[in-house]
């Protein structure tokens, strides 16, 4: 229980943080924010030392015990490193958001509350042992997600953002549901833990396959993999706090976790492999060259951020080909899920820390425009230094923690050439050559992202604001990562025993089985290995690039507008929006008396269609009661009334006769021993005439119009049919009862367990208690709306688009 | 007797339906009144009309051949929700007549660009 | 809608506390014989609306000076309250409750929390029909 209380934390603080922001306007509401995440990271910190040596922790809350559903939180090496990850960076952001969000003009209230809405869901997502309880949390950062975005929510990019992102990252998440749903068709068992043992039985399953694919649909488009990586770069509308938070630390990686938590799962099978390391690969290659072109500062942190996440997931691809090595702990294949975990916490610090620059850079000169930007090194020293250690980190350079996964992820690249399994041999040598191919690009971007910002001639005239270097608390938080990224790279070994070894487990269980085994040493020299003549390499070519940038830059506009993925996006998005409304409009004409006839008329052809195909219609006259003649009478003056009702064309004298119709319902009540019913019948339709009448004189003259004889008859037929099915259906449902009734039931427990005696009393208010609880919500509905329609009368508004 | 019931409600649906088919607004309104009649009377039938005594149990005795209750308890809710919405759409309909000066409702329809 | 016929409103001074008398007889008769919140509440509301008919809708207003609308919250908070109630008592959601007391006046009485929850229909069911017809009586 207290894991599980622990998840919900922020979501429990963000119930205070409107009150904080209203009563407590002088103190920033970030300060009070702060304290939860940082608190929640000092006390994952005191986990660490028993998940290094392979220690668990399981947690559950039965939430809906009928279905099997509960929120669990399960902290193994995996989930832990990312709830590390969620706290700490979330700490981080908050101080930065702090400085970067004016207390004065921002809705504080709404961005904080929705933060610490996704903390909750993000560390729901990481814990949960239970699918369906997972699926829930990993929803709930798309919703997250999508109202950060929006934050902005009175610009159209900012919508148009967030609505994209959700779209795309929705429909993974339902994707997902059906592969976990599958999932429990075959193991029995929402239960990730429970599943993997059966791993080796559930491969064999026709719906194995389907699982697998679902469940990576909603692992690509969460983190942005090729062709699902659109949404990201439209998702850096949202404010720079939350870019650097939810988009490159932590939200996007949601797939990363999900593919590694899986992994146990799937790389059983050849495809599981292929997908995951084939795409992972090309979102690399794609993420990196596109990087290049784009001219917005938090546009090439977007584009490098799919680009590295697509170098994470093809890493780990190449770890689940581990489970078809023989003794594959002691071959190179061990550095892939090693390499993985390593390059996540890597990026977290140098990407968190270059998005705090980008920020800054923005919120200092007003522009995010790289092509307005240069010079600012003098002006912005410290900057300049935290943005040059995060760059030449994601460039792979040495002494900093980017160069030592960088060389792990080439010898992982290198290790799937020689693997021999699903024709490697043919197309393994694909996979090096692209990862060389993309680090050069990744080279590129990082120095292109440096030096034309705050290297070059200053051009001030461009510059919306005077530029100076940001306030010192707005530096803490990047300077915090900067530093991480150079301690990270001289201790490597001691985080490998902490973090990474206790993950690496998780995702590669069969292979050891405890942290310790993990026989991966990192040491940033390795001899002259092939990997380092790539490096090399990478370097030579790179800077090459690099220097004559400005001559081919230009290049990239011969790339096509018009067939890109976000058109395709566009296209489909207007198909469904316009598309539904045309063939919508096709047959909703507003007319009300057109949509009768179509329900109608579908109506009665299914129901008696449905009655003579099933052979159902049967009339019994054994069970009927007898005639009587008062019974008689009074339908005949039923019938006279309805008739009166349908031929006059004084209103007065079809109240009159709706009246009697109503009151000879309730004779007939009476004689049918229903007593409730006919006091209610009289009473009410009394009332209803008093309504009527009161009515009367805003109501037209006439109650009735000219009509067509052509309108009248076919009127007069889908009536008849209406009728003629309605006699049907009553004959066949009294003629055969299939169940008997619950009457039955309610007769002989209605003194003991009812304790009343009028047994329609008592399946009112206690039988059936909550259908008159809604019953008379109901009432108090419709006297609401009567009240609201009569008593406000809204003015017309002069233009009533005003949001166009 | 359920024969001549049947008949009777299937005759009241015809007239309900043929009254909300129409063009006059105030017809729309008494056709749903007539509507609920043969709706609640539906219910009673398919219940059953045998039943010698109303199904009120005294002193927990339940030897008798009691009316059956379900549809009554059915039938005493839909009766009050069906004055309700009777109510509502007698006032829906008159402020439509105030607003727009017109009861033809083949004259209704929404806006284009609505 | 002001109306000035004696003979009507001499006779619905008296006819209308006969009816509300009905009303409550019936009201706390229907757990055990036919009648109940529903009925007991039209009754309520019809004797209302009669008096608004013989007499005049301001004027009743100003002798029954009540907020139906109120009213007809109080009902339903009622309703809810109860079917409530039975989760402070460890029971599911809509658990009734009775029993059987000897009172003096009464003799041996029935208390039963249905009862409660038949008062909060009631209150809702006279709430909704006085609300509907005064707004539409009093719209000109």
């Amino acid at each position: 229980m207290y894991l599980v209380l622990l998840i919900f934390l922020p979501l429990l603080a963000a119930v205070f943080i409107p009150f904080l922001f209203k009563r407590v306007g002088k103190i920033h509401t970030g300060w009070f924010v702060f304290a939860v995440p940082a608190a929640l990271f000092i006390y994952y910190l005191t986990l660490i030392s028993d998940v290094m040596n392979g220690g668990t922790f399981i947690e559950e809350f039965a939430w809906i015990p009928s279905l099997d559903i509960a929120i669990s939180s399960y902290i193994d090496g995996l989930s832990l490193l990312f709830s590390l990850l969620i706290t700490g960076i979330g700490s981080l952001v908050v101080l930065y958001s702090v400085f970067y969000l004016d207390k004065n003009r921002e809705q504080l209230h709404n961005f904080y509350i929705y933060l610490l809405m996704f903390m909750t869901a993000m560390l729901g997502v990481v814990q949960s042992d239970h699918m369906i309880s997972l699926y829930l949390f990993w929803e709930l950062t798309s919703i997250s997600s999508f109202l950060l975005i929006g934050y902005w929510y009175t610009r159209d990019r900012s919508r148009f953002g967030a609505l994209k992102s959700m779209m795309i990252t929705v429909f993974g998440g339902l994707m997902m549901l059906g592969g976990f749903i599958l999932l429990y068709i075959m193991g029995g068992t929402y239960s990730i833990r429970e599943l993997i043992p059966q791993a080796a039985e559930l491969v064999n399953h026709d719906f194995f396959i389907w699982a697998l694919v679902l469940i990576l649909l909603g692992a690509f488009t969460k983190s942005a993999q090729f062709p699902f990586y659109i949404w990201l770069p439209d998702a850096m509308e949202a404010p720079t706090p939350v870019s650097a938070y939810l988009h490159s630390a932590t939200m996007v990686k949601a797939g990363l976790y999900l593919v590694a938590r899986f992994t146990p799962i799937f790389a059983l099978d050849g495809t599981w492999v292929w997908l995951v390391a084939g795409i992972g690969l090309l979102t690399l290659f794609w993420g990196s060259f596109f990087a290049v072109k784009q001219t917005d500062l938090k546009g090439i942190l977007a584009f490098s951020t799919v680009s590295q996440l697509g170098l994470i997931m093809s890493l780990l691809g190449v770890a689940a080909a581990a489970y078809h090595v023989e003794d594959a702990a002691s071959t190179v294949f061990k550095y892939a899920a090693f390499a993985a975990i390593f390059h996540l916490i890597n990026h977290a610090t140098f990407k968190g820390s270059l998005f705090m620059i980008a920020g800054i850079v923005d919120h200092e000169t007003g522009t995010r425009d790289i092509r307005k930007l240069g010079g600012l090194m003098s002006l912005m020293p410290i900057s300049f230094t935290i943005a040059m250690i995060g760059a030449f980190s994601m460039a792979g350079l040495p002494l900093l923690n980017g160069f030592l996964s960088k060389e792990m992820f080439l010898t992982a690249m290198l290790s799937i050439a020689q693997f021999e399994l699903f024709s490697m041999d043919v197309w393994g040598f694909l996979f090096p050559v692209l990862a060389w191919i993309a680090s050069v690009f990744t080279f590129i971007y990082s120095f292109y992202f440096v030096f034309h910002t705050f290297a070059g001639k200053h051009k001030p005239e461009l510059l919306p604001k005077k530029a100076h270097e940001a306030p010192i608390g707005m530096l803490i938080s990047p300077a915090v990562l900067a530093v991480l990224v150079i301690v990270i790279f001289f201790i490597p070994n001691l985080v490998a025993d902490w973090l990474i070894k206790p993950a690496v487990v998780a995702i590669q269980p069969f292979l050891y089985n405890s942290p310790a085994e993990v026989d991966v040493h990192v040491s940033a020299w390795h001899g002259f290995q092939p990997e380092l003549f790539m490096t090399i390499g990478i370097f030579a070519v790179g800077g090459l690039l690099f220097w004559k940038l400005r001559k081919w830059q230009k290049a990239y506009k011969i790339f096509p507008e018009a067939f890109t993925l976000n058109r395709l996006y566009d296209g489909m998005m207007f198909l469904g929006d316009t598309g539904a409304n045309r063939f919508s409009r096709m047959y909703m004409d507003g007319i009300m008396r057109n949509g009768f006839v179509y329900m109608f008329s579908a109506m009665s052809v299914l129901v008696i269609a449905t009655v003579f195909l099933n052979d159902a219609f049967l009339v019994d006259f054994s069970q009927s009661a007898p005639i009587g003649f008062y019974e008689v009478t009074i339908i005949l003056a039923m019938i006279i009334g309805t008739i009166v009702i349908l031929v006059t064309s004084s209103r007065l004298t079809a109240i009159i006769a709706l009246g009697a119709v109503g009151y000879s319902v309730a004779i007939l009540f009476v004689m049918f021993r229903a007593p409730d019913l006919a006091l209610t019948q009289l009473v009410i339709e009394t009332v209803s005439v008093a309504l009527f009448l009161l009515a009367f004189f805003h109501l037209p003259k006439v109650a009735k119009k000219m009509e067509r004889p052509s309108f009248k008859l076919g009127n007069a037929i889908i009536a008849i049919a209406v009728g003629a099915m309605m006699t049907i259906v009553a004959l066949s449902a009294h003629s055969q009862k299939i169940i008997p009734s619950i009457s039955e039931y309610y007769k002989e427990t209605v003194y003991t367990l009812g304790g009343g005696g009028n047994i329609v009393n008592v399946i009112l208010v206690d039988y059936r208690g909550f259908d008159t609880l809604f019953e008379i919500t109901v009432l108090g509905i419709a006297a609401i709306g009567i009240i609201t329609m009569i008593k406000l009368r809204l003015k017309k508004k002069e233009a009533p688009h005003e949001n166009k | 007797m359920e024969i001549l019931m049947s008949l009777l409600i299937g005759f009241l649906f015809a007239a309900a339906v043929y009254l909300m088919l129409s063009k006059s607004l105030i017809r729309v309104v008494l056709g749903t009144a007539v509507l609920s009649h043969a709706a609640h009377l539906l219910l009673l039938t398919m219940g059953g009309l045998g039943g010698t005594k109303p199904p009120v149990v005294a002193d927990g005795v339940t030897v008798y051949d009691y009316a059956d209750p379900l549809p009554q308890a059915l039938i005493l809710t839909a009766i009050v929700i069906a004055f309700a919405v009777t109510a509502f759409l007698l006032v829906v309909s008159y402020r439509a007549y105030q607003e727009l000066g017109t009861d033809d409702m083949s004259l209704m329809k929404g806006n284009e660009d609505e | 809608m002001r109306t000035n016929d004696v003979m009507l409103q001499t006779a619905t001074k008296v006819v209308t506390f006969i009816i509300l008398v009905f009303a409550i007889h019936i009201f706390f008769a229907g757990h055990y014989t036919p009648g109940g919140g529903f009925v007991g509440g039209l009754l309520t509301a019809s004797a209302v609306v009669l008096l608004m008919l013989a007499f005049d809708i301001r004027t009743v207003k100003s002798i029954l000076p009540i907020n139906y609308v109120t009213m007809t919250a109080i009902g339903l908070i009622l309703a809810l309250g109860t079917a409530a109630a039975s989760i402070v008592f460890d029971v599911p959601f809509f658990t009734h409750a009775y029993d059987y007391f000897t009172l003096p006046l009464f003799g041996e009485t029935s208390l039963h929390s249905a009862m409660l929850f038949d008062a909060g229909v009631y209150l809702v069911v006279v709430g909704v029909t006085i609300t509907i017809i005064q707004t539409i009586g009093e719209d000109e």
